[in-house]
């Protein structure tokens, strides 16, 4: 499978090798960066950039100086940025974007303005009252002066035309991803998320063109795969959206007797629940995909429609026996929502297991002591 | 040199009897439905608008900070770990939680379910977690106003026009909600009364700008703190400014201090460890080290730099409080400047950076904070950390000894600097 061999290399090097690829074969390109967990990747791909989701540094980097900028109970992934751009390795990148997902990602995005003074670094508010009226011209607007500022940067133009194609090349990605997601809940046994990940994730550092092949090559390759059924229960995990946890660990959950049927790893590149219209003025339309489209998230707040109903539709939705909480160590929307969770998931009656990690983890001796012990609890009950 | 001594004048009584008051009022809407009582955020809280509806501020922060400061906080903090709350979330949220579970309120009065639960989301994500718990919880309806974050130096237009739509939605909420139409002329008042209780209190931080101040600007601002939050929009929050205002001014006229002698005048920044609140008030007391100013006072409203709420454009000037007057929803950057200000215009000899473990919006990135002003400013700066809730995490000993030893090397410093003239 040389698809999910490329995509390994990709999600682990911390050198950026597609971004400079990229950058290499146009002189004067630029690369925007975007932390998690959801960006407007339409509008720098239609400034004609390339837009890379922050991944963190996984094992792979000590930490010498960001401890001293965040100090005590800041989760990893964002000292490792810190720590990735005080030591060179965020050089290919000629901006960075943040949006209002948590306080430490927001103070992240102002301690990185002052550290890189000459840098383009931006920050995105994303609305939390969708049920304003409101609400969509407001986004529709924080859309345009971001793009004011792409284009002030790449010293371009973008018209409307341009937008729309490029929202009809993400609108194909995420498809694909559902199309993914839904092949991997009727057969499980044929898509292993342990590779399943791996190509998503690899759209964090691909442009959306190469990213779309490879999910179309995957697609082809494992819908024609004959895999038998293992004996595994089925588990949604949930709490991975913004730091991610390392791949042996997902990996190992698998071999502990579990079928991961659905998931919120990478989410932000399988955001939208259904395509973005490609009517009228992109960006409004943008904004109220945003506001009408998004999955849930912890870090998306709509009181219209509580996270949790989505959690337990998720779990009627794939069948799944149980609820993986994974969770970033010091992820505080993650901590805040496993209480409403893990109280709605026991009123409907569906088992659940918190588990922490930390991207740099690298022994899973106890994590697949629970594991085992959990899915034991779930086969001889 | 150990001196322990503060200000203890007649504003401190009143500001007792207002707040008991405050929760009679609470006590009162708990037993009888009446008033109607509307859950807030402290954090640039829009407590204007519920004037109009006479309706009465809950404020959950005020009833976990009291909690914490009578030493009670952690029954409720363990009450809420076992629903399921990490060791690691916001302290001041479990304490809360924990305090409706088991009945606990600051006074031993009843605290009512509120009318409607108002998330005035100002730059602090768990305010988003807090109120949709409560919602959950206390089954009560919940409207969150979404208050763009301040990305640039100055909102934007359409900043602005989002907030105040925002809070029109919020009056009809409220409409429906209390079968009351919105009095437009009662809430103008309270507008005008906030610009007056604000340009009060601002005088009130411009008399710690003498020396020495005749107050301090982090632990007795902390007194003024609750009036300013439940009674600014009221004719008793003015009149309490107002003596507040000549108690001190006669004080500072007179050329009274904290102490006996200021010994040194410092900026803080953070919240304080309120379990440990006289404890961490006696080390610096110690050396005789005044607060001459503090961005914890200014989470409800930023006020020392010139902003008034103003009458003549009442749902404008809350929306612009909300937006750009308030520590926690300006940027980082921007609080690095606020207390740069401090230090330059309140004369400073130094900055206090406490860290708290509940507050990721006030404590995440702080190192760098320090960085900046130690090493790109060559301000003297301390750096400690414990939490505003939970008593679990105050080190004793060890804060004392940096405290100490910082203070140590600022009077080293300055006397070294006075022997070279």
């Amino acid at each position: 499978m040389p698809c999910f061999e490329r995509t390994f290399d990709i999600c682990t090097e911390l050198r950026f090798p597609t971004v400079r690829e990229w950058k290499q074969a146009r002189p004067g390109g630029k690369a925007i960066a975007y932390f998690p967990v959801y960006a407007p990747v339409e509008l720098i791909h239609a400034a004609g950039m390339l837009p890379v989701c922050l991944s963190g540094a996984g094992d792979r980097l000590d930490i010498q100086h960001a401890d001293a900028r965040f100090g005590s109970f800041i989760c990893s992934i964002v000292k490792t940025t810190m720590e990735m751009g005080l030591t060179g390795y965020l050089e290919p990148f000629d901006g960075f974007l943040f949006s209002s997902i948590c306080d430490s990602a927001r103070n992240l995005c102002f301690v990185m303005k002052r550290n890189f003074p000459g840098m383009y670094v931006d920050f995105l508010h994303l609305p939390h009252n969708p049920s304003s009226p409101a609400a969509a011209q407001f986004l529709a607007e924080e859309y345009r002066r971001i793009l004011v500022e792409l284009q002030r940067l790449g010293n371009c133009q973008v018209h409307d035309d341009a937008l729309v194609r490029s929202i009809n090349l993400y609108n194909r990605a995420r498809a694909l991803i559902r199309e993914l997601y839904e092949l991997r809940r009727r057969n499980p046994e044929m898509v292993p998320t342990g590779e399943l990940y791996q190509v998503i994730r690899a759209g964090n550092f691909l442009p959306v063109e190469e990213h779309t092949t490879q999910l179309e090559r995957a697609l082809a390759q494992f819908r024609s795969r004959s895999a038998k059924q293992r004996d595994s229960i089925r588990i949604v995990v949930e709490g991975s959206f913004c730091e991610q946890p390392p791949l042996p660990m997902i990996r190992l959950i698998e071999d502990a007797g579990c079928y991961i049927v659905d998931d919120d790893f990478v989410i932000g590149q399988s955001w939208f629940d259904s395509d973005v219209p490609t009517e009228g003025d992109p960006l409004l339309t943008l904004a109220t995909s945003y506001l009408d489209r998004s999955v849930y998230s912890s870090v998306r707040h709509d009181f219209r429609k509580p996270r949790w109903e989505g959690l337990v539709e998720k779990v009627r939705r794939s069948r799944a026996d149980a609820v993986l909480f994974l969770i970033a160590k010091f992820c505080e929307p993650a901590y805040f929502d496993y209480v409403p969770y893990r109280q709605e998931l026991e009123r409907a009656g569906i088992p659940h297991l918190q588990l922490e990690f930390e991207e740099k983890s690298f022994t899973f001796d106890r994590l697949r002591m629970e594991v085992e012990t959990f899915v034991e609890s779930l086969v001889f009950d | 040199m150990t001196e322990k001594k503060e200000y203890r004048g007649s504003i401190h009584q009143r500001q007792k009897d207002l707040m008991l008051a405050w929760y009679d009022q609470l006590d009162q809407a708990a037993n009888t439905g009446n008033p109607s009582t509307v859950s807030m955020m402290i954090s640039g809280n829009c407590v204007e608008l519920l004037e109009g509806f006479g309706a009465v501020p809950l404020y959950p922060e005020i009833n976990a900070l009291q909690l914490a400061i009578r030493h009670q906080s952690l029954e409720p903090i363990l009450a809420a770990e076992d629903l399921g709350y990490a060791a690691d979330n916001c302290a001041y949220v479990k304490a809360d939680i924990g305090c409706i579970l088991k009945g606990i309120t600051p006074t031993g009065g009843k605290l009512p379910t509120p009318t409607l639960i108002l998330c005035n989301f100002v730059g602090c994500n768990t305010y988003l977690k807090w109120f949709e718990h409560l919602a959950k919880l206390q089954n009560a309806p919940l409207y969150v106003i979404d208050v763009p974050f301040m990305r640039a130096d100055e909102p934007s237009q359409s900043d602005l026009g989002y907030v105040v739509k925002q809070l029109h939605e919020a009056v009809k909420k409220l409409e429906q909600l209390t079968g009351r139409k919105f009095d437009y002329d009662r809430f103008r008042q309270a507008v005008e009364c906030s610009s007056r209780s604000e340009e009060l209190w601002s005088q009130i931080k411009h008399l710690a700008r003498r020396s020495p101040s005749p107050f301090d600007a982090y632990f007795d601002a902390i007194t003024l703190m609750g009036p300013l939050y439940v009674y600014r929009a009221k004719p008793e929050g003015v009149e309490f400014f107002e003596a507040a205002l000549a108690e001190l001014q006669a004080k500072a006229d007179a050329g009274k201090g904290v102490y006996e002698k200021e010994h040194f005048r410092l900026v803080m920044e953070g919240p304080p460890p309120y379990p440990y609140f006289r404890t961490f008030r006696d080390m610096f007391a110690k050396w005789q080290a005044c607060a001459v100013a503090s961005t914890y006072s200014t989470v409800g409203g930023l006020w020392e730099f010139g902003f008034r709420h103003d009458p003549d454009h009442p749902f404008e000037s809350v929306a612009m409080h909300m937006i750009a007057q308030n520590v926690t929803n300006r940027n980082f950057l921007q609080r690095y400047e606020q207390i740069r200000r401090y230090v330059e215009d309140w004369n400073a000899d130094g900055v206090i950076i406490h860290f708290v473990k509940s507050c990721r919006l006030f404590s995440a990135g702080q190192g760098d904070m320090r960085d900046y002003f130690t090493k790109q400013l060559g301000v003297p700066t301390l750096y400690i950390e414990s939490d505003l809730e939970d008593p679990r995490y105050f080190a004793e000993a060890q804060t004392k000894n940096r405290i100490d030893a910082f203070f140590e090397a600022l009077e080293h410093a300055k006397a070294t600097a006075s022997v070279r003239g």
